[in-house]
């Protein structure tokens, strides 16, 4: 390895580092905010770097790695989505129990996991790297050690990641065995040289690894962990598995299947149609029946990831751009949304007296009754955030939704571009059941939400939700550096022809 | 630059209006109104202006025209531009933000603020919409007049608003959808054949698109205004959202809502895909004609006095439908009149029923009666409305009719029979409601102030504006004409249809 690569992983570096760093800090003083501020300095200090890292980027560090633009952009996206999940989980353990700081050390090996799997182009780096991501999670999915429903979610998440890492490595197996390579670049140079629909076990072996990925991405029908660990999760950290893990997930299918160039390859294709269009149908119509906001986000963001395989069964400069500014705008909804259940969830003063109870989460649509009068400023939020979810205009999932469905009309694929347009008009109807919510009256027993009025916000977890929807409004309404900084990243020199 | 002001003060106004209202409710009233008059009187000072610009040249038909770049890695601009058309609807949004300022005086009493938010809001969406001469920024503006009249709905709304506002923006965004994905075949059809990746107007205008492909595409458009206007099958969401909102959104709902969508039709839909439209035709006069008749009916039948006035919107807006795709000077200018004379006269019928409500807390037509003797002002006042929209010569609507009708006689006569029956229809129901409610046996144990002299006010106003659009209607013809004439000279139309 020489200097100059590890200039290159430099920021990668910062981020393991600062988890050594907080874990030695923990053995040595036990202080909550300590420990979170170490925690996002070192994030703040690897975005700062990346830049730095491109200088001497697009190569490949150790056969396993590859840091070029696309994998710089996506890592960036990612630390950046930890360090608002670090911020509000300073405020939401804040609120609860104590020996809090062991949790950052897990956020920020998670957040390393899914920093390296952008980068990876080989089977065992992107294997490794996806357990380093999902082993950290099982923790810190149970961290609340006293409430039964995260154990559960935990334990569930637990159950059925290591089944789905099964499939993964059985597919990746099965690739291996008949091509003889784990490397990207090679798979593909070798798999043009096979007649590819008489190859069965290349077949078997590729569809064993969307199911591994499919299970990730929390795509239909793979989905059924999702609403579940989402409801049992604690707000922040459920915000990171909605963001940051099915991101980075989407980042290496991006770069796996671009590089084997899946378009050409009919029955994986086909399949991926399918898996898109039963994603929106399967989130959009189920989220239809819940109560439970933290559920109906999830089956949400199904039907999120749905639109979003939407450009990547589009193929050209045009999808790989719409995919990464789809990615990011989902980001900052994502984050908007679980924030500011997190910050509910946080304040008690925030939740009506009928449903107080000190451990529980403000997931009800319930909760929300009435917020617009109680607490305008959190209730005009999330109602930006929401019709940011719908992709109405002045805010980024306008603009997301827009380039997806351009680049699918530029590649003429009409039957994903229709159902992403009737799946829209369905979506519309729950997100509007949280803003009626929130419009009406305030329930009778609200003297405590009422005497709360007075209390301000928890100050560092507002903040940070307020800056993200202010973002996602920025990007709305004049995207144009974002898309030239998403084009310059991803389209010219990364992976992607 | 002037036009950006124009659309940007109801959006600033909203939020002044927003700030002040915690502290004085009244302010936030008086600072709506004082937005809205400045931009009234902008664009009065642009309309007095307008005979010499217009005539400056031909071909660049703009009274006002801004342009900057917006999203430039997609080719959108922030195309702004003003002509006729327009500046005719954009003075009747300005007046009727005013009037739904006023009306809500007294009727608004709680959230004060954030009502006059949405309020503002909307008329900078509907405003937009009126000048956005770039494809995406025009369905930007579009879908962004919905969120604000969702909210008005919503929370200042009647019993079943919940429902009602549900289904108008589900109807409105699904169909908005349908026209984006038409704005973007448009968008790639044209980057294929030129080059140049852009939405603006002028550009895209000339496009020289295969026929089914075509057809496709302006059905795109087509359902989306179609949804607006409202025409037949996909009118049912109207009903429900006029009479639920609150008397100042159904004033906006009804005149100018309804607008954009003949709005569409006319600068978007004919020019944009002039075959396929012509072909189309005959199916839009059978829906044009069939929504005179069956709004008509309808109305009719209601006991709702709201709802009934609602249905008078389908009937009404049949004419432009008509109008529109009879694609003469007669029928093209009838169906501006008619677009304008509809806000004014069903905005003054809604503002009727909201007072009567205000009044005696019901809406149903079976428990009025004889309210003229306590209510004579504003029995009058009824009474000249329902002439009105009964087309009767001397006020504005007739003007309208009555050129539509012409118009549409050289094209295709079993439609302007179908359309004429729909008069009759009209006669009916207008006289239907002045009997109900202010003839007839005294509704027990209800008593009915007057128009106090806030509300006489407005009426007033909006009389004055019908009776002036029904007398001397030259001022507006002549404002429309350089355009029609421009897009009549760009887009011809078979004489008669088969």
């Amino acid at each position: 390895m020489t200097a100059q690569s590890l200039s290159t992983l430099f920021p990668y570096i910062i981020l393991a580092g600062t988890a050594v760093a907080v874990m030695l800090l923990i053995a040595f003083v036990r202080n909550h905010g300590a420990a979170a501020f170490t925690t996002v300095a070192g994030m703040a200090l690897t975005l700062v770097t990346l830049p730095i890292a491109r200088e001497s980027a697009s190569r490949q560090v150790t056969p396993l790695l590859r840091i070029d633009d696309f994998a710089l952009f996506y890592s960036g996206l990612i630390v950046s989505a930890g360090l608002v999940v670090a911020v509000l989980s300073y405020t939401y353990l804040k609120s609860r129990g104590n020996r809090n700081e062991e949790y950052y050390v897990l956020l920020l090996c998670a957040t390393l996991g899914a920093a390296l799997l952008t980068a990876s182009t080989h089977f065992a780096s992107l294997f490794l790297s996806l357990e380093i991501l999902s082993v950290s999670l099982y923790a810190m999915i149970a961290y609340p050690r006293t409430q039964a429903n995260s154990i559960e979610a935990a334990v569930k998440y637990l159950v059925l990641a290591a089944g789905s890492a099964a499939f993964l490595l059985f597919g990746m197996a099965l690739v291996y065995a008949e091509l003889g390579t784990m490397d990207f670049a090679r798979i593909a140079v070798v798999r043009n040289s096979l007649d590819q629909f008489e190859n069965l076990i290349l077949l078997a072996g590729m569809a064993l690894m969307t199911a591994g990925i499919g299970f990730k991405l929390a795509l239909a029908p793979f989905h059924w962990w999702t609403p579940d660990v989402y409801e049992g999760a604690p707000a922040p950290v459920t915000a990171f598995v909605a963001t940051v893990s099915k991101g980075a997930m989407f980042a290496v299918l991006l770069r796996f299947f671009t590089q084997v160039d899946v378009h050409s390859y009919p029955p994986v294709f086909a399949l991926f149609c399918v898996i898109s269009v039963a994603s929106m149908f399967v989130g959009n119509l189920l989220a239809l029946l819940q109560d439970n906001v933290k559920r109906i986000l999830a089956y949400s963001s199904i039907a999120h990831l749905g639109y979003l395989l939407v450009a990547f069964l589009a193929s050209g400069p045009l999808a790989a751009t719409a995919a990464a500014f789809y990615l990011v705008s989902y980001f900052l909804t994502t984050l908007g949304a679980f924030g500011i259940v997190t910050l509910m969830s946080s304040d008690k003063g925030l939740q009506p007296l009928v449903l107080f109870d000190a451990e529980r989460e403000a997931d009800s649509i319930e909760d929300y009754r009435g917020l617009f009068w109680r607490r305008p400023w959190i209730a005009t939020l999330f109602t930006t955030v929401l019709l940011s979810l719908a992709g109405i205009p002045l805010t980024a999932g306008f603009v997301g939704k827009f380039y997806i469905l351009a680049a699918g009309e530029a590649s003429a694929r009409w039957i994903p571009v229709f159902m992403l347009v009737l799946n829209s008009a369905i979506g519309l109807f729950y997100y509007l059941r949280i803003v009626v919510a929130m419009c009406a009256p305030a329930p009778e027993s609200t003297e405590r939400a009422r005497g709360a009025l007075q209390t301000p916000l928890p100050l560092l977890g507002g903040a940070a939700v307020s800056a993200v929807t202010l973002a996602l409004v920025w990007f709305g309404v004049y995207p144009a550096p974002l898309i030239r900084l998403v084009e310059s990243l991803v389209t010219s020199r990364g992976v992607l022809p | 630059m002037t036009l950006v002001w124009i659309v940007l003060l109801p959006f600033i106004g909203g939020l002044a209006a927003w700030a002040s209202a915690r502290r004085n409710a009244d302010a936030a009233r008086w600072i709506s109104l004082a937005f809205l008059a400045f931009d009234m009187l902008l664009l009065l000072i642009v309309w007095r202006g307008q005979s010499a610009a217009l005539s400056i040249a031909a071909d660049a038909p703009w009274l006002l025209s801004f342009d900057a770049a917006w999203i430039p890695p997609l080719g959108a601009r922030f195309h702004l531009a003003m002509d006729g058309l327009s500046l005719l609807l954009a003075l009747l949004t300005a007046f009727l933000g005013i009037v739904s300022v006023i009306v809500s005086w007294t009727e608004i009493r709680e959230r004060v603020g954030f009502f006059h938010l949405n309020l503002m809001w909307v008329l900078s969406g509907i405003l937009g919409v009126f000048v956005a001469m770039d494809l995406l920024l025009f369905s930007f503006f579009w879908e962004m007049m919905l969120v604000p009249m969702y909210f008005l709905i919503i929370i200042w709304g009647h019993e079943n608003r919940v429902y009602a506002s549900i289904k108008f923006f589900i109807f409105t965004q699904l169909s908005g959808l349908l026209m984006l994905l038409a704005i973007l075949g448009l968008y790639f059809i044209h980057a294929r054949q030129t080059g140049i990746y852009t939405f603006d107007y002028a550009r895209l205008l000339g496009t020289a698109i295969n026929p089914s492909t075509a057809m496709w595409l302006m059905l795109g458009f087509f359902i989306a205004f179609a949804v607006k206007l409202p025409v037949v099958p996909v009118h049912n969401w109207l009903p429900d959202a006029h009479t639920e909102a609150p008397t100042a959104g159904s004033v906006i709902l009804a005149g100018l809502l309804l607008k954009t969508g003949a709005y569409g039709l006319i600068r978007f839909v004919v020019p944009l895909f002039p075959e396929a439209a012509r072909e189309f035709a005959p199916i839009a006069f059978g829906l044009g004609a069939l929504g005179i008749i069956y709004g008509a009916v309808l109305a009719f039948a209601q006991t709702d006095l709201k709802r009934l006035v609602a249905y008078t919107s389908v009937s009404h807006m049949g004419f432009v439908m008509l109008g529109v795709f009879s694609w003469n000077m007669w029928a093209l200018q009838g169906a501006v009149m008619q677009m304008i004379c509809h806000g004014i006269a069903t905005g003054a019928l809604f503002i009727l029923v909201g007072a009567l409500q205000e009044r005696i807390h019901t809406r149903d037509l079976r428990r009025m009666g004889g309210f003229w003797s306590q209510a004579p002002r504003m029995g009058g006042v009824a009474m000249v409305f329902a002439m009105a929209s009964l087309g009767l010569p001397g006020l504005g609507n007739f003007i309208g009719e009555f050129l539509v009708l012409v118009g549409v006689y050289q094209v295709s006569v079993p439609a302007t029979v179908a359309a004429s029956l729909g008069l009759v229809a009209a006669t009916i129901y207008s006289l239907w409601i002045i009997q109900r409610v202010f003839h007839g046996a005294d509704a027990p144990d209800v008593s009915v102030r007057d128009l106090s002299p806030r509300e006489s006010a407005v009426m007033a106003a909006l009389i004055v504006a019908i009776v002036w659009l029904g007398l001397y209607p030259q001022p507006v013809l002549n404002t429309a004409q350089p355009l029609l004439n421009h897009l009549q000279s760009t887009v011809h139309f078979e004489e008669r249809l088969p």
